[in-house]
């Protein structure tokens, strides 16, 4: 990363810590549903942007994070277990999931987690006795971590923050292991990586698991935040929210989905100026924002940072992959 | 530091999430919100009951309004999701309403009430789900019958007036139709008649060829149908097509004069319970349904009614307290009964109770040569 | 067994609808590599372009051809110029979420500058019921049948019997190959983008007397004309068909005899095995793996 990346990226956590501080509890509402988004939306990023594997069933591990941390909370056990197991349940399931996408790719990947999250929320509505059904869980409590209580805005924003910061510094420090570029090299060139000596086919179910159980550790977040979560909030709708969060922050770079995410939570609300037609501006404002940037928005950035930097002597020509190099 | 805190607040403003500081309504207007499924599969429901209240907002406003200041309701989309709804209601509390209007998906409710609650705001909400009013929450107030106070009815209905000893039942699978049928198989097991057959629809299925077969099979004296408008005229249509002869039995949807037109001719015989729909005996609802389709442009469902009438109950209270209190309206409004001579905007005489339920007279009705026709008024229940 | 004949008729009728979809569906993968995700709002609209016209004071068959000249303008050819020409170069991704974006753009369209509540509209036949082999159809479900059929034999003629559809086929087989033959490529794009805009408001047409119109009948319809392409085929006509019917007839099936609750499921264990085991779809072709 440059210099000038360095910069925004302290100038944007000031930001994050500071800005709770100005809002009212419902902006501090939409910051802590951005934290939570922007989990899953990494762990998105590393199976689509990295490893290059096409998943639309991110939204269904959020789902079964949330269903798993919500169920555990209300029988009883600690908040902290049941968020370690959501995160390892998503990893299984993300593992097994994975196994069709060493057969297929594409696009074909891309139908096999559709169905897959279509399949997620028949069942969290059908098996009631498990998952209240239709009706969906209320009353789930926010967590008390050593005694200190996150049940106010602020609280639980710090916490989601700080839960974010861990996860994207653990997901950051995993991708410039040599591990990590063995992820990008998957991506770049399967052939050329196998012939490297990699074992692609644990790497691309490793790239699939660990991108799940990011999204579960999400879901472990949405439960006690929203206090409230049915089959549908599941539905293929978030999947391709998520997805669309990482193409338009910009997928394979590390910090896309930061971006993309502050799109998709706060950019509906910018246009409700637009009344009742916000929802047709934003859909609209999407498909421009495709059309000029399909790299996403830290995509266009770096291209008019290169075209800055051209001008003076280019202290390193900055490559999308070196992205995650320091 | 300081520099950083300026940038941040700048920051937060062209978010715009900061708090607006002078958002409060001024004296001159009171500031009810709405909250509602304006997109998403909850659409049709969300822009009825919307339509609803404009038209009640509308009328009172140009009489000069609640106490002299003129209403100013906002609406905010949830998107049909929970977790937007809960974002809504949020905002909407930073500035502090005299009373919140809506949603009407019960998962929705269940969020947004707790918070409400807290905030001690009474919320006006359109859902049906039983557990909205048991769970001692005083902000709440329900603008159409809780499943479980329509289900015994048509339990009811069924046992002494149909007298049938085993029943089919079908349902749309959502948390309308899935809470009905829970209701309505707890009932028929009190009252010792069998359910034959549980049959679930999809919400948006259009054949239902499978659904009838497997009702044929069953054979029960009776069969109860418990889906949204568009899937009641489909099933009515096929369970014609395939010569279905047990009498079907509905609530409300399936007698309405939308699913009557829809299922051209195949509804007649259909039989049931009406709640308050725009079909119902009175002049007050005729006159009501007639404007509300001359400005719109389409027959409102019972969503709609129920917007029209949270418009008019909070105005009745308010006028009746005399000043605009959030907390004292909820003490208000327990108990309270208005007739239509009271307050014409009622439409006609409704009781809300100690937990919020509505209570107001209803209808058995038949459909004959594609009309409803009312049979019998059922009474209040707390009479 | 009357009843199974009545599940299959009944599940035939709405597998040609699906089918008609699908077709379309997999037309503009072929030539043009674009999932449209936004397929089932193209089949919702066509609707309401029709009803619109007749509010103007149309009567219904100039209505609806009004509706099938708009519908192959706007989703057909502004489709292609507007959406996918300038996104198809950055690959298959950026189009993918531009044409989920598109479907809630029209979703909202519909129902904010027409109407959110369901639209009844006229049928092309009258509607009684008729007895096959013991079960009964309407008359609305059989012209549906006739009409896809009708179609999609036309489509194949076109597509096999005419040098256009075969310059077509070209296009969609090998593009490089076809250009250097002489084919004129880009037009052929186009000309399947036409095609798909003309199936999309037949199938409006066909089926809103029975759906009515309404602004979320694109959701159900565009998963299932999806679910069709992928099983049957995703690279093939044939195959959109048999996918499209194997759905219907399938959807009926499980609901009765298996879990109502479950119904949406089958179709996609089916898919799964379908990917898992034939990626190419039941009679699709093996397409060359660029890896």
């Amino acid at each position: 990363m440059n210099r000038l990346g360095i910069i925004a990226v302290v100038a944007a956590a000031i930001v994050a810590v500071a800005l709770p501080f100005f809002l009212a509890p419902f902006g501090i509402y939409l910051i802590s549903m951005w934290t939570v988004l922007t989990i899953a939306a990494i762990g998105l990023n590393l199976t689509l942007g990295y490893a290059g594997q096409v998943s639309l069933a991110q939204g269904a591990f959020v789902g079964i994070g949330a269903y798993c941390v919500a169920l555990m909370t209300q029988a009883g056990w600690p908040y902290p277990f049941a968020f370690v197991c959501a995160g390892l349940l998503c990893f299984v399931i993300g593992w097994i999931l994975g196994y069709p996408a060493l057969r297929v790719q594409h696009h074909y990947l891309a139908f096999v987690t559709l169905a897959f999250t279509t399949l997620v929320f028949l069942v969290l509505r059908n098996e009631e006795w498990l998952t209240h059904g239709i009706y969906g869980i209320d009353g789930i409590a926010r967590p008390t971590l050593l005694g200190w209580s996150t049940g106010e805005a602020l609280d639980f924003y710090v916490f989601s923050l700080g839960a974010l910061t861990v996860l994207a510094a653990t997901t950051w420090w995993m991708l410039r292991s040599p591990w990590g570029r063995a992820f990008v090299a998957l991506r770049e060139n399967p052939i050329r990586a196998l012939s490297l000596g990699l074992d692609t086919r644990r790497y691309t179910l490793m790239a699939f698991a660990i991108g799940s159980s990011l999204g579960g550790l999400a879901g472990a977040l949405y439960a006690p935040l929203v206090q409230f979560i049915e089959p549908s909030s599941f539905a293929l709708g978030l999947s391709f929210n998520l997805l669309l969060m990482v193409i338009v922050g910009g997928s394979g770079y590390f910090f896309g989905p930061f971006v993309g995410a502050l799109i998709a939570v706060l950019l509906p609300e910018w246009l409700r100026v637009t009344q009742g037609y916000y929802l047709i501006v934003y859909a609209a404002a999407v498909m421009i924002m495709m059309a000029l940037c399909p790299s996403g928005l830290l995509g266009l950035a770096e291209r008019a940072a290169k075209a800055v930097l051209r001008r003076d002597p280019p202290p390193v020509a900055p490559l999308r992959i070196e992205v995650t190099e320091p | 530091m300081l520099r950083s805190g300026l940038y941040v607040s700048l920051v937060a403003a062209a978010l715009g999430v900061a708090s607006p500081a002078f958002a409060q309504s001024t004296p001159t207007s009171v500031y009810i919100p709405a909250i509602l499924e304006l997109s998403g599969p909850g659409a049709v429901s969300g822009t009825n009951f919307r339509d609803g209240m404009l038209l009640a907002i509308d009328e009172i406003n140009a009489k000069g309004g609640i106490l002299g200041r003129k209403i100013d309701t906002p609406l905010l989309d949830t998107q049909s999701d929970a977790s937007i709804s809960r974002a809504q209601v949020q905002k909407v509390l930073d500035n502090k309403p005299y009373v919140i209007l809506g949603p009407v998906f019960s998962g929705s409710v269940l969020v947004d009430m707790a918070l409400t609650q807290k905030a001690e705001i009474p919320e006006i909400v359109g859902g049906e789900a039983a557990a909205i009013t048991q769970k001692n929450n005083p902000y709440v107030f329900r603008t159409s019958f809780g499943q479980q106070f329509s289900m015994p009815k048509i339990a009811n209905y069924i046992r002494d007036g149909i007298k049938a000893k085993t029943v089919a039942v079908l349902w749309v699978n959502n948390d309308f139709g899935k809470g009905g049928r829970d209701n309505f198989i707890k009932e028929m097991a009190s009252r010792n008649i069998k359910v034959v057959a549980d049959v679930s629809t999809e919400s948006g299925q259009a054949d239902f060829s499978a659904d009838v077969v497997k009702i044929k099979a069953a054979n029960a004296d009776a069969i109860f149908v418990y889906t949204n408008e568009e899937e009641s005229a489909r099933f009515l249509r096929e369970a014609k097509k395939q010569g279905i002869k047990s009498p079907l039995i509905g609530e409300t949807t399936l007698l309405g004069q939308k699913v009557i037109d829809l299922a051209e001719g195949a509804a007649d015989g259909v039989r049931g319970h009406v709640g308050l729909t725009v079909d119902a005996p009175n002049p007050a609802v005729k006159e009501f349904a007639e404007r509300f389709k001359k400005r719109f442009n389409y027959v409102c469902d019972h969503n709609g009614i129920k917007g029209y009438l949270a418009v008019y109950f909070i105005k009745y209270v308010t006028e009746k307290m005399g000043k605009f209190d959030s907390k004292a309206f909820a003490q208000t409004a327990h108990g309270l009964t208005i007739t239509p001579k009271q307050e014409p905007g009622i439409l006609m005489e409704a009781t809300w109770d100690q937990n919020g339920d509505i209570d107001r007279e209803s209808f058995l009705g038949e459909v004959v040569n594609g009309k409803q026709k009312i049979v019998e008024t059922l009474p209040k229940l707390g009479k | 067994m009357a009843s199974f004949v009545q599940l299959v008729v009944s599940g035939l009728a709405t597998g040609a609808i699906y089918a008609l979809i699908a077709v379309g569906f997999t037309l503009l993968w072929q030539t043009s590599q674009t999932i449209n995700f936004a397929q089932g709002e193209f089949v919702m609209l066509p609707a309401f372009f029709i009803l619109a016209s007749m509010n103007l004071g149309a009567p219904f068959w100039l209505a609806a051809l009004i509706g099938i000249a708009l519908s192959i303008l706007v989703l057909g050819l502004l489709f292609k110029l507007v959406i996918v020409d300038p996104m198809l170069k950055h690959g298959v991704l950026p189009l993918v979420i531009s044409t989920i974006a598109l479907s809630l753009f029209l979703k909202e369209s519909a129902k904010d500058f027409y109407s959110s509540q369901a639209q009844p509209f006229p049928a092309l036949v009258p509607s009684t019921d008729v007895h096959v082999f013991g079960a009964v159809v309407s008359t609305q479900s059989l012209a549906v049948l006739a009409v896809a059929i009708a179609t999609v034999v036309a489509l194949h003629l076109l597509l096999n019997k005419t040098r256009l559809g075969r310059c077509m086929q070209a296009t969609a087989q090998n593009p490089t190959l076809a250009r250097i033959l002489g084919i004129p490529v880009r037009r052929m794009v186009l000309y399947t983008f036409l095609i798909n805009g003309a199936l999309v408001a037949i199938a409006s047409i066909l089926i809103s007397p029975i759906y009515l119109a309404k602004f979320t009948n694109g959701e159900t319809l565009g998963m299932a004309a999806f679910l069709a392409a992928i099983i049957g085929g995703f690279n093939q006509v044939r195959g959109a068909i048999l996918g499209g019917v194997i759905l219907g007839v399938l959807d009926n099936l499980s609901a009765a005899y298996i879990s109502s609750q479950y119904r949406g499921a089958f179709p996609l264990l089916i898919l799964i095995a379908v990917i898992l085991l034939r990626p190419q779809g039941l009679l699709g072709r093996i397409e060359e793996r660029t890896v």
